[in-house]
């Protein structure tokens, strides 16, 4: 396993910017996730790293050793890829072996090492069928364990759970960050799947059309978005827009005055997330608002509101129904208070 | 009287159905009728063509072997075809791996190159083959005209469009990434042709091989100008055959051959379904 560098990476396609000047250091073992919506350049990032795209400028570093200008043969990463990609006229044995035999092992210690590829994925008993006899979660993990059995620097995974279905992207999932813990791999995932992206990772890369928006841990980013982009991209929120009126003060363009707790500069939009509003009891808050109910949606663990505001700014609000039948307390058409602290709200340039 | 107003209703609805019916079933006879008639003659007893037959012998099928040029020319034609094949293959291969993955400029002139042999009829290119061959001995003193090379240059040209055709309609249903990953595995690129994309269009590579076979195997206009002065191919001995005389002799070569052929397309058919590509 080794480090990854990005040194300022850039991949043009004739005038369009896939990738911009693309800078990042991914530690040894550690589960990086590139985030990001379709054509954001998260996939050209990794199959750069594969080697599968050349870098228009800039370098790219395994440990200390430069691979730009190695081919893809020569980096020795393991990519799953998001259709798997399995040899159809190769057993799962060969499949899995395929990587060994490039390398030119010993027989015996191929089929050591692919046995134990095997169990890792938990697919011993299945080893002699072809690909097109197994099921789309049984596949996934022959990908898995065809690009673990070559012991890459780098494990490398497009969008790996797009193609199962819901339940089984959950166990996949925490299968391969367990997998990831215990063998120490140094990895790269691509998602547009923001929980995905949450649920596995050590820090994430958020980018939008071919830069780097954010670059955090999972309550980094959530808490402290950089732009409005990565605070609508992760979670959900409310933004009001408006600019600083004093010290810790906020007047949104619909005329709403609202105590913060930072006193930053020049910003122009407040983000409040859902759940950080209270409704009803304002007793003592600093924020404090009337409004209409004008949706109600009973989720089970939450229930969600919209609130029309006096100012007329719709605000969503997410309670927790953690009381027995807090729920028949806002019907649509209740006139409530809502409210929220000063440090509930996030300013945004 | 009600039922036939109902019976001319029913005509009525459906004429449209019945019509489409009768033309496919015209189509049909056309196409096969001829095939057909040429089976049952075969086996006619009387030597001179008549309806209906005195009786059925198979004594046609035994005074072929007989009859050196049929055997010969059968014997050429295998040669012939055979060669034609894998010289086929050795341009179809390459060919298509460079119209379906490369990023060649001017792909689509290339491709409607190598499909161009299917525009001109055959006594054309046979024809300018001729000359072409002429002119290149004259130059460079290689006896070209009428040997077993010229001969089969000629019928891989006309196998090319099929092998084309047929592997790059396979090659284009594959998934990139499978060769992608080959290379993430180590592969270089020879490998990942060798070990992956190759045995992975095997059905196309099959099929057209088999399918040139047949264009080879049953090619007259360009045998009848690029073979050797004493050597025949099997549709030139049942040209010249049908020059003396026309007897059920040509109806059992011509079953033989019918048959040799439908084996080679069944065979193609069962790699790939010949109805997507030609």
């Amino acid at each position: 396993m080794s480090s990854v560098r990005l040194q300022s990476v850039s991949k043009i396609y004739g005038d369009q910017r896939a990738v911009s000047d693309f800078t990042l250091e991914i530690a040894e073992g550690e589960f990086l996730v590139l985030l990001g919506p379709s054509g954001c350049g998260k996939t050209t990032t990794l199959r750069m790293i594969a080697g599968f795209v050349e870098p228009s400028a800039g370098r790219i570093l395994f440990g200390d050793r430069d691979v730009t200008d190695l081919p893809s043969y020569h980096r020795n990463t393991g990519l799953v890829f998001q259709g798997y990609a399995l040899f159809p006229h190769l057993s799962v044995f060969e499949n899995v072996a395929f990587g060994l035999r490039m390398r030119r092992l010993e027989r015996a210690a191929i089929e050591k090492r692919v046995r134990e590829a095997l169990r890792l994925v938990r697919l011993e008993a299945l080893a002699e069928r072809m690909p097109r006899q197994l099921s789309g979660g049984q596949q996934q993990r022959v990908a898995l364990a065809r690009a673990l059995v070559i012991e890459p620097e780098i494990l490398l995974l497009d969008e790996p759970l797009s193609n199962l279905d819901a339940k089984l992207r959950e166990e996949v999932r925490v299968e391969i960050r367990q997998l990831q813990r215990r063998l120490g791999l140094t990895t790269v995932m691509v998602t547009h799947d923001q929980e995905e992206a949450l649920s596995v990772a050590d820090r994430l890369v958020v980018m939008s059309n071919g830069e780097i928006q954010q670059i955090g841990t999972q309550r980094e980013l959530y808490n402290a978005p950089a732009n409005q982009f990565v605070a609508s991209f992760i979670g959900r929120t409310n933004f009001l827009s408006g600019a600083m009126i004093g010290p810790q003060r906020f007047r949104t363009e619909s005329g709403l005055e609202i105590s913060v707790a930072s006193a930053a500069a020049p910003e122009r939009l407040l983000a409040i997330r859902p759940e950080r509003v209270r409704l009803g009891n304002a007793n003592g808050a600093a924020n404090s608002f009337a409004g209409t109910v004008e949706f109600v949606s009973y989720l089970g663990a939450t229930t969600e509101y919209v609130v029309r505001l006096a100012s007329g700014d719709a605000l969503a609000v997410e309670m927790h129904n953690d009381r027995a039948g807090n729920v028949e307390l806002f019907t649509v058409g209740s006139q409530i208070r809502v409210a929220w602290d000063p440090d509930a709200c996030q300013l945004i340039a | 009287m009600a039922g036939a107003a109902a019976v001319a209703l029913v005509l009525r609805r459906r004429w449209p159905r019945y019509a489409l019916r009768a033309a496919t079933a015209t189509c049909f006879a056309v196409m096969l009728l001829p095939i057909f008639f040429v089976c049952w003659l075969s086996f006619f007893k009387n030597e001179i063509l008549s309806f209906p037959p005195e009786g059925y012998t198979l004594r046609w099928f035994t005074s072929l072997w007989l009859q050196p040029q049929f055997a010969d020319g059968f014997v050429t034609s295998l040669e012939v075809a055979l060669l034609a094949m894998l010289g086929g293959l050795a341009v179809g291969i390459p060919a298509s791996l460079a119209l379906v993955r490369s990023e060649l400029p001017m792909r689509e002139t290339l491709n409607t190159l190598l499909l161009s042999p299917l525009v001109v009829p055959g006594i054309v290119i046979g024809t300018s083959l001729y000359f072409f061959l002429i002119d290149v001995e004259i130059a460079t003193e290689l006896p070209l005209t009428g040997s077993m090379a010229g001969l089969v240059f000629g019928h891989v040209l006309v196998t090319i469009p099929w092998t084309v055709r047929l592997i790059a309609a396979n090659l284009i249903g594959i998934d990139r990434a499978i060769e992608e990953a080959a290379m993430n595995l180590g592969a270089d690129r020879l490998r990942t042709l060798l070990r992956v994309t190759l045995p992975v269009i095997r059905p196309g590579v099959v099929a057209a091989a088999l399918f040139s076979f047949v264009v080879s195997f049953g090619n007259l206009e360009l045998s009848l100008f690029l073979v050797s002065p004493g050597e025949t191919t099997l549709p030139i001995a049942i040209l010249q055959y049908l020059e003396w005389k026309i007897d059920p002799t040509i109806a059992a070569v011509s079953l033989i051959q019918i048959a040799i052929i439908s084996a080679a397309m069944v065979g193609t058919n069962r790699f790939v379904r010949l109805s997507q590509v030609v």
